[in-house]
């Protein structure tokens, strides 16, 4: 048997045993004074494991990083149902380890479980990631973080498209919601900005973590000819790997996956949720009152590009970086007319362009000319 | 034949002492697993303490994280006394769930009670349909229950997302598509000076009245012989059928009433949270229990404290989610096993006159 070095040997094992009677008996039932008074306690609730290579490591990464400001303290837990188990798990951490600031980071944590909590402790603040906090309506020690990540698939799609020969896209997507959807068709609007014959192949899995699902629509997608592939669920590890493995390039989500595509990993959409995360500790420090809602794209610091990788050729790298320096001047407006919807429909009039900030964007119901699927 | 009294004392000590000891030896277990990754045993035993069972407020986090478990769990169990593995309790629960979401919104004009009362009605119905259905294969076209209640509980979410997501969904739900909501009013409160929801309520009575139902009714008494030897309590002359199909039923129906409860008391709607794996933690709830409707309580408590405890390893020992499930391995394995040793402990025998 290998005994990799680092890892502690029987002896090592024995007296550590040894050692920690011996401190026991000197301290019994004394745990580790939980958490210093004077630090700010925050609590992070992620609803998959933390090392998911998507959703849950980006907020992972954001809690990582505040660890680090002098002052903070940050505990943790994971996997943490949409159930009465976040309210609790929300709980234990104001009434047992003294967190004031909470990262319940979830989608489905905010209604009803964040919001009764906030009405239970009116004092300690909530930060939920997804934009769902609207004026009037939701307490004020409640909040909402989000990014227009829409502004990344579309330089997805743009270095797709220089990237594709066979002018096949595919998208492998959890579920056809409107946040879902805006990426789809802004990756699909990228990539035709290059070549409007290109299509992108939707599949839909049907819910957020299917890894074998997500494997097979990869798959199928490879087999009808696609030759990058991108998606919307919440750890794309499985569909990164697979288009690697099978030789097609891919775009990333969530979070960097370059390490496990080192050959076919051209850019990727990740958050970058170390911004409002600071921005709601830094608040909380200094007793400012709570941003409630707080967004941005590239230009405010929210979502990031992941560094271009091997396979993406000079060209695709210039056309994505002139785009991304329009985006980070601000203003840059993605879903413009004239634009039809898969079906010939138009859905934004010639003339007419949707901002951002626009809510309309919220409630998208279509997908755009060249998505090939069914909402 | 007439037993001491001594002798039900002492097998009674016997049931209280064999799964106590065993879990005193998963402690040990655990702790030197926990040692071996450098962390002080000591500490993380206090840690599960204070995490699950220390405080009013740890118990209350223990015993609402037990709720839905205990009415899983009778699920596996009732079927069970009639020889039936069934597995499928998750399948119950979602379309439990849906159906009190929709008998909710049907009649919201209602008093809140009458709606309480049709929505927990619609939800035992669902659930006491679909274990049936299981029952029913098993009984009359000799399809294994396990198999098929597992297989069904896939189509019961396929169904339960295509209404959710498709033509039961309320406009107004975008990110997360949801049923319409059942309106504040007819929500169920949490129990009277506590912190956790009617669910637990519901779960003890439900166990209370199983229990006199397998030990000391005609019914009950029946279901024993079928669940012995099928064949023999048909030579016996009982109706063997509608004996099983009423045991899955009833268990169903306690599924079905915890997709009523996450339903009524936590989410207001049905959606994809429902999904969470309850049904699933009611099967090994019910075997530690040894599918005594009794028993469930104290296990499905026990489960839960581990779990709220395990926040707080993760909270303050910054280790992984995965360390939970290692204790609650370990804790259930050796529960199993001790099984062995009932009977084998002199002290716990009767003197022999």
């Amino acid at each position: 048997m290998i005994v990799p070095s680092g890892q502690p040997s029987r002896r090592d094992v024995l007296k550590g045993i040894a050692a920690a009677g011996a401190l026991g008996a000197l301290a019994p039932f004394a745990p580790r004074p939980a958490l210093a008074a004077d630090k700010l306690v925050v609590g992070v609730i992620y609803v998959g494991p933390r090392d998911d290579y998507g959703y849950n490591q980006a907020q992972a990464q954001a809690a990582a990083a505040i660890k680090k400001m002098p002052g903070v303290s940050v505990v943790e837990q994971e996997k943490v149902p949409e159930t009465t188990d976040v309210q609790k798990t929300m709980g234990s951490m104001v009434e047992q380890d003294g967190a004031t600031l909470v990262f319940p980071t979830s989608f489905g944590y905010f209604d009803p479980h964040m919001l009764r909590m906030a009405e239970k402790y009116p004092k300690i603040r909530f930060a939920h990631c997804g934009g769902l906090w609207t004026e009037g309506k939701h307490p004020k020690n409640t909040g909402s973080y989000f990014g227009y990540i829409d502004e990344c698939q579309y330089l997805n799609g743009l270095v797709a498209g220089h990237t594709s020969k066979s002018k096949k896209l595919g998208f492998i997507a959890a579920k056809p919601i409107p946040q879902v959807l805006r990426n789809i068709n802004a990756f699909t609007m990228g990539a035709r900005s290059v070549d409007s014959k290109i299509t992108t192949q939707l599949i839909i899995t049907g819910d957020w973590s299917l890894p074998v699902k997500e494997a097979e629509a990869a798959n199928s997608l490879i087999d009808q000819g696609v030759d990058v592939i991108t998606c919307h669920v919440d750890s794309p590890k499985v569909v990164v790997e697979t288009a690697e493995r099978r030789g097609i390039f891919v775009c990333g989500y969530h979070a960097n996956q370059a390490a496990l595509a080192p050959k076919g990993y051209l850019t990727g959409a990740e958050w970058n949720w170390i911004t409002p995360y600071t921005m709601h500790v830094k608040d909380a420090m200094a007793g400012k009152p709570m941003v409630n809602f707080l967004r941005g794209g590239l230009k405010e610091g929210f979502v990031k590009m992941s560094p271009y990788g091997k396979a993406t050729s000079d060209h695709a790298q210039k056309a994505a970086d002139g785009v991304k320096a329009q985006m980070l001047k601000g203003g840059y407006v993605i879903f413009k007319g004239p634009l039809n919807d898969n079906t010939g429909k138009t859905v934004v009039a010639a003339g007419t362009g949707h901002k951002q900030t626009d809510v309309v964007l919220e409630q998208m119901n279509y997908l755009v000319e060249g998505v090939i699927g069914k909402v | 034949m007439a037993r001491a009294p001594t002798g039900r004392a002492a097998r009674a000590a016997e049931a209280l002492v064999v799964p106590l000891g065993a879990l005193a030896a998963a402690m040990v277990v655990f702790g030197l697993f926990m040692a071996v990754l450098r962390q002080n045993p000591l500490e993380v035993y206090a840690l599960i303490y204070q995490g699950g069972f220390a405080s009013a407020f740890s118990w209350q986090n223990s015993l609402s994280r037990a709720a839905p478990l205990i009415l899983t769990a009778l699920c596996v169990a009732l079927p069970a006394r009639a020889g039936l593995m069934v597995i499928g309790g998750e399948g119950a629960l979602v379309l439990g769930g849906l159906a009190a979401a929709v008998a909710g919104h049907l009649v919201a004009g209602a008093p809140p009670t009458g709606v309480k009362l049709a929505m927990a009605a619609a939800g035992m119905l669902a659930g006491a349909a679909w274990i049936a259905l299981a029952g029913a294969l098993r009984q009359y076209r000799g399809v294994n229950e396990t198999i098929s209640s597992l297989l069904l509980t896939y189509v019961a979410i396929a169904l339960f997302n295509h209404f959710v997501e498709g033509p039961l969904r309320d406009p107004a739900s975008l990110n997360k598509p949801s049923t319409t909501p059942i309106g504040d009013a007819n929500m169920l409160g949490p129990l009277p000076g506590l912190d956790v929801h009617w669910g637990l309520g519901f779960g003890l009575v439900f166990c209370l009245l199983m229990y006199v139902l397998v030990r000391h009714t005609t019914y009950g008494f029946a279901l024993q012989i079928v669940g012995g030897n099928s064949r023999a309590a048909r030579l016996a002359g009982l109706p063997v059928g509608p004996i099983v199909l009423a045991a899955c039923a009833l268990g169903g129906a306690a599924a079905g009433l915890a997709g009523m409860v996450e339903v009524a008391a936590v989410h207001g709607s049905a959606n994809a949270s429902l999904i969470a794996g309850y049904g699933y933690a009611g099967i090994l709830v019910a075997f530690i229990a040894r599918q005594n409707p009794l028993a469930i309580v104290p296990v499905a408590v026990l489960v839960g404290g581990i779990s709220a405890s395990g926040g707080m390893l993760q909270r303050r020992l910054d280790l992984p989610d995965a360390t939970v499930l290692v204790l609650q391995g370990v804790a259930f394995v050796l529960i199993l096993a001790s099984e062995a040793v009932y009977g084998r402990l002199k002290v716990f025998q009767p003197a022999r006159a």
